[in-house]
């Protein structure tokens, strides 16, 4: 039997639908968020700092607050998705539905990523309004910013899947996320720090997920393309594994 | 056989066999638990709390797994087959699970895709109408009451057109006059060849609707029977005479009859099977003459349903 499609679009506009129906949440308040930090470090102080590898500095900012914003919206946005049901109970029609795994998660995740990606592009936009950028390799932008959403994606399935309230939600996105995107060059060249700061920064797997988007932009990145790729390829490789196996176990949704 | 072949079950379009459910916290929920559903039939499914039939609906349908046993629903094995049992089976919950934020129209239609059907407005409009519910489908679900959120849970349950529907407790908090008319919808679907499985708590209901009874008792199926042959095998009549004269007891002589006497010593009551081609009362009432006593009047009663389920689920110990 093939894909059950009436699902996978059922699930997938029912969640396009809670996005704009939140859109004050879901899409301006972190466009404005990220407009603020390009007013400030772009704007404002990168006015007055030097250049970074031949780029000026508020347009060396933008892989990484597009990074930022990219990780924590797809991870919010795929694990509140899977969450509430959880949490209403509504669940229990997903649970007794004829859908595999990948139809739920081709629905979940399909729309969180659409989310996202959706932002990313407001966030380009808007970033224009403040900072000049050109984009060197157009292509690799738009694959780099459809695998690191689709990837994290997946990842705040796995938080929504593994949460039993609110506050776990938060918790991987607040403190995990947030600090290794700020860690991980996104105001940056991990170049510039001193070892062992900048052998500790490598252990860090958002320095490779800027890098690749600053390449995308620029030319030049902290760490190879391939590398870049290879490891979110890899992390999402192992998230589809995790999701694979809570669908075949029940863990935490089937009692 | 490959996985999407119906296996050939006789009549019964749900078939559950040797099925037990332990809770990893070591409760065992359900107990090698053997039932066959009828094509077409209203099946009643009683027991008391916690007896388990809430866990048996959730084991059909999916939303549990079970720990030893196997189930069927249209011939299709409901764990190697489940796209094909669960896509003929429709649920509605005990809870009022609903998304509160959808509107009625927007969440029937959901449940109407997931269950991998196109969409239909003319179908889901007649639903939504059937269940008195068209002039509150543009309504946010937070918004309707309890009744009418369940009302929604039942059209959720129909859209995809299910040829099973199971019922967990759909009376819980509703007034009469939409009990009536869930009845009534209950049975037209009935008439129209859905098999429809239900638990509740109104007894009098699953008396006045359903062709065969359950009784689940601490995980068990103790009883399944049709209904009328239920009520006969173990419905018992009562016949009440009323005294003309009190009696200070009953006499020794009529120890035969099991009589018991009222506390004013005015009403004598003789308890009799109605299975027995004997019920012992033409002997009863020559031998009351013969000890002079006299009755002003006689009425006789039969258990109810109710009566029965009590009496199948108390235990010696009192215990339900």
């Amino acid at each position: 039997m093939g894909l059950n499609l009436h699902a996978v679009r059922a699930i997938y506009r029912f969640e396009m639908n809670r996005a704009l129906r939140t859109w004050a949440q879901s899409i301006i308040a972190p466009v404005l968020t990220t407009s603020l930090y390009f007013i400030v470090f772009g704007s404002a102080i990168g006015s007055r700092m030097g250049d970074i590898g031949g780029v000026s500095y508020g347009a060396y900012i933008i892989p990484g607050l597009l990074m930022l914003s990219l990780l924590s919206e797809s991870i919010s946005n795929a694990a509140f998705g899977i969450y509430m049901p959880k949490w209403s109970g509504t669940i229990y029609e997903l649970l007794s539905a004829p859908v595999n795994w990948v139809e739920v998660v081709l629905g979940y995740v399909g729309a969180a990523a659409s989310k996202s990606l959706l932002l990313g592009t407001l966030i380009l936009l808007t970033a224009r309004l403040f900072v000049p950028y050109s984009i060197a390799h157009p292509v690799w932008l738009v694959g780099l910013l459809v695998l690191t959403a689709v990837t994290f994606c997946l990842f705040g399935f796995i938080i929504g899947l593994w949460a039993d309230n609110f506050q776990k939600l938060q918790v991987v996105p607040l403190l995990v996320i947030t600090p290794l995107t700020f860690l991980g060059g996104a105001f940056y060249s991990i170049n510039m720090l001193p070892e062992p700061w900048q052998t500790v920064s490598l252990f860090n797997p958002v320095v490779y997920l800027i890098s690749g988007l600053r390449w995308a932009f620029y030319g030049a990145a902290d760490v190879h393309i391939a590398l870049s790729t290879g490891i979110t390829l890899v992390f999402m490789a192992a998230c589809l594994a995790v999701v694979w196996w809570v669908f075949k176990t029940g863990w935490r949704i089937r009692r | 056989m490959t996985p999407s072949t119906p296996r050939p079950q006789g009549d019964a379009i749900v078939r559950v066999r040797g099925v037990s459910k332990t809770y990893p916290g070591g409760f065992q929920a359900l107990r090698n638990v053997n039932l066959d559903i009828r094509r077409g039939e209203i099946f009643a499914l009683l027991g008391p709390n916690g007896a388990g039939k809430t866990t048996l609906i959730s084991t059909i349908c999916g939303m549990t797994s079970a720990s030893e046993g196997q189930i069927t629903a249209g011939g299709f094995d409901t764990v190697r087959d489940y796209r094909s049992a669960r896509a003929l089976i429709g649920l509605v919950p005990q809870e009022l699970h609903t998304d509160s934020f959808e509107t009625v129209w927007a969440t029937v239609s959901f449940s109407r895709g997931l269950f991998g059907k196109p969409a239909n407005p003319a179908l889901i409009e007649r639903i939504l109408r059937d269940l008195s519910l068209w002039d509150k489908k543009d309504n946010k679900i937070l918004t309707l009451s309890g009744g009418m959120k369940r009302r929604v849970l039942i059209a959720k349950a129909l859209s995809h057109e299910p040829s099973i529907l199971f019922l967990d407790e759909p009376s819980a908090g509703v007034d009469v006059e939409l009990r009536h008319d869930m009845w009534r919808l209950v049975r037209q679907l009935r008439d129209a060849g859905t098999t429809i499985i239900l638990t509740t708590h109104y007894i009098e209901e699953a008396e006045d609707m359903a062709d065969r009874i359950g009784v689940i008792r601490k995980g068990e199926l103790i009883v399944v029977e049709d209904k009328a042959v239920l009520m006969r095998q173990l419905g018992q009549k009562q016949l009440a005479l009323t005294l003309q004269q009190p009696l200070q007891g009953v006499p020794a002589d009529l120890a035969a009859w099991p009589l018991t006497l009222s506390d004013d010593g005015l009403t004598l009551t003789h308890t009799f099977d109605t299975q027995k081609d004997d019920t012992g009362i033409a002997e009863l009432l020559a031998a009351l003459g013969r000890h002079g006593i006299h009755f002003k009047d006689l009425r006789s009663s039969e258990s109810s349903l109710e009566d029965i389920f009590v009496s199948l689920v108390h235990e010696p110990n009192g215990e339900a």
